[in-house]
């Protein structure tokens, strides 16, 4: 078999299984070429339309490898971050971190070319299993549990998604994965629900805030590339111009940035405004109009970049301090300075400042939000583009590298962590000043929208700029919350405390009632056995053995009646 | 502007004893920055409302129509927006504080 007709992703997939029996440079040069591999193989082997992989399945055909322009800008992007993140990991002397991050990859890279839905059902549980590993690969109790929680979020969401896939074809009659046509009963609200778990929706979202900051330093920049865009993907494909995404979206924007600016650990807060940029998207597909999934689709591409970036800075200020929360860090500016700068390029990226990426990708949704008279979502939007500024754009920086000199210095992050930072903040303000080539690659073309409008910049800057002043005033009068040693409170409060402390009482309850209702049937049963005894037993009236002159004594008076009554 | 250092700033450098001082560990300098931030927003505002309004009537001379909403085009209004609703999430996300936070060993592990 060619690689022509190996399916997308297999090549990370195989390649990962060499990489045990690989060492030194050449297990290094391996793993930088299967990406770079992928994606020449999606460039140039790999024309629009299905690539002719088809298998039957109880008589189902599947359609394994389907390359049109919605999947190509997922496979690309997926791509460019696999190869920046093993960058990124090329120090790492671990080889389940590897593998798994290479498979991880691949799956869901597998799942975007993904035509029918059985095939993105493998993929989907496929990029569950392989992922949970880097979490567990800090190999702490800590982060264990957490990616056991992880873990069971993300099956069921496969598990759901079966479920809906199952119903949706005995419906339908139809295994393609194409538009659903909005939720509309049993199956498509499970494949919705299935998207909803791994795309973060609200309520749904605390795997992610959870598990991603207990993750070894390189698998969370992983981590935040792949399942939640991927989600992301599966709704622009599946569920175009559902309305139920518009309210969920506006939703997801708005209330991780209040968890972000109080949340202690810089990884978690980078958690949240992921979330936070996923609404965003979400709005984009809710909102379904070719422009706006082409909004979608451009910030996922220029988000994937940004938030590597920030997760790389903070992991390399994670690897070199030993810590990432807010509170013990500060100054590090004068130590790791290259590390500082590149972050500020992910900062002012997230933040969608003019010429950079997030600029030219989520002002198309702000458009097209506009476009649709949506004044409550757009305000919302708004509001949460403020607040990712304040809290990703200022606070991460602020607190990791300027704020009060913590005294730690360290040496600068090593040299492939700063090659891959570097990379990606190239590639941000590459695709911010010249949003050309990213714009050519959308599903949706031709691209009329114009980023660099006089009033897009000027009051993009307006906003940007008083937000920072809002936090200069704020931190000058030290309102501004300071940094805790602390956790928050999330909905996974429910699962983790609320949820034992009820079954705990209601285990009380129900043992409480077990005896009491054992408790009388026993008094019962041992009453009713001590009056038979009574009656019955050894010393009882009716089991007194009488001898049969007695018995003859009762015939004959019995007999003696009947005579008697019988002559009277 | 009488006022000591911010919670963020402090002038003595934590690091070793032989280590020259940066231009940000004086704080003067930190209020200078600040300075500049609040000139440099005024600036945005006031001069920024300009460039606004000419582009407006250079984009009506042209024929270009726009779409946006009303509030869009109320004087200040990004800039105000984004200075309230940070001011507003930083005010609500402290009160909130009060209600989730706990140790870091609340879930004791």
């Amino acid at each position: 078999m060619g690689i022509e007709q190996l399916p997308p992703g297999w090549i990370l997939m195989l390649g990962a299984l060499v990489v045990p029996l690989l060492r030194g440079r050449v297990k290094q040069a391996w793993m930088l070429l299967l990406p770079v591999a992928g994606l020449a193989q999606l460039v140039f082997l790999l024309p629009d339309g299905s690539a002719g992989v088809a298998a039957s399945i109880f008589g189902y055909e599947l359609e394994i490898v389907r390359v049109d322009p919605l999947a190509r800008v997922w496979g690309t992007i997926f791509h460019i971050a696999a190869f920046l993140a093993v960058i990124y990991g090329l120090h790492v002397d671990d080889d389940v971190q590897h593998v798994a991050a290479l498979s991880y990859a691949g799956s869901a890279i597998g799942a975007v070319f993904a035509g029918d839905l059985i095939t993105l059902f493998v993929y989907w549980e496929l990029t569950a299993i392989t992922s949970v590993f880097l979490v567990w690969a800090s190999r702490s109790e800590r982060s264990f549990k957490s990616g056991m929680r992880y873990l069971i979020m993300q099956v069921g969401s496969g598990v759901l998604l079966l479920t809906g896939v199952v119903l949706h074809v005995q419906q339908t009659g139809s295994l393609a994965f194409t538009d659903f046509g909005g939720v509309s009963g049993p199956a498509t609200a499970l494949i919705f629900l299935a998207m909803g778990i791994k795309a973060a929706f609200p309520l749904l979202h605390t795997w992610l805030e959870d598990s991603y900051p207990e993750a070894t330093i390189t698998g969370t920049v992983w981590l935040s590339t792949f399942t939640t865009k991927l989600a992301i993907y599966a709704l622009a494909r599946g569920f175009p111009g559902e309305a139920m995404l518009i309210p969920i979206g506006a939703a997801m924007t708005a209330f991780p940035i209040f968890f972000a600016v109080i949340e202690n650990d810089l990884r978690k807060v980078l958690a949240y405004s992921l979330n936070n940029q996923l609404g965003f998207m979400v709005v984009g597909i809710g909102i379904g109009t070719a422009a706006a999934i082409n909004g979608t689709a451009a910030h996922a591409f220029a988000h994937i970049l940004y938030k590597s970036l920030l997760f790389m800075s903070m992991g390399a200020v994670l690897f070199r301090a030993g810590t990432c929360n807010g509170s013990e860090l500060g100054g590090l500016y004068k130590s790791m300075p290259w590390t500082c700068a590149f972050c500020i390029v992910g900062a002012a990226s997230i933040s969608a400042f003019p010429f950079t990426s997030g600029f030219v990708s989520k002002s198309i949704i702000l458009t097209e939000s506009a476009a649709a008279h949506l004044p409550v979502v757009f305000l919302i939007l708004l509001f949460a583009s403020a607040g990712v500024f304040h809290h990703s754009g200022i606070k991460i920086p602020y607190f990791a590298f300027f704020a009060h000199d913590s005294g730690i210095r360290v040496k600068e992050a090593p040299l492939n962590m700063l090659v891959a930072m570097g990379i990606a903040a190239t590639l941000c303000i590459g695709i911010g000043v010249l949003p050309g080539p990213l714009y050519a690659l959308l599903p949706n073309q031709p691209v009329e929208f114009v980023p660099y409008t006089v009033p897009h910049v000027v009051t993009q800057l307006q906003l940007l700029m008083w937000s920072a002043l809002a936090f200069g005033v704020l931190n000058w009068y030290r309102i501004y919350p300071p940094e805790l040693r602390s956790i928050n409170l999330d909905f996974d409060w429910v699962y983790r405390r609320a949820a034992p402390a009820v079954f705990a009482v209601l285990t009380r309850w129900i043992a409480g009632l077990r005896a009491a209702v054992l408790g009388t049937a026993q008094r019962r049963i041992v009453g009713f056995v001590q009056r038979v005894h009574r009656y019955h037993g050894p010393e009882g009236v009716l089991a007194q053995a009488s001898g049969t002159g007695s018995m003859a004594l009762g015939v004959v008076i019995v007999l003696s009646a009947i005579l008697l009554l019988y002559f009277a | 502007m009488t006022h000591d250092s911010p919670s963020g700033n402090s002038e003595q450098s934590a690091g070793p004893a032989d280590e020259a001082p940066r231009w940000l560990d004086d704080f003067e300098n930190v209020r200078k920055i600040y300075r500049w931030l609040w000139i440099s927003c005024i600036v945005l505002l006031v001069g920024g409302e300009a460039v606004l309004r000419w582009a407006h009537h250079r984009d009506e001379a042209a024929g270009i129509e726009h779409h946006g909403f009303g509030f869009e085009s109320w004087p200040g209004f990004y800039a105000l927006y984004g200075f309230v609703a940070c001011v507003a999430l930083v005010l609500a996300a402290k009160e909130l504080r009060k209600v989730l936070m706990r140790s870091e060993d609340y879930y004791g592990d």
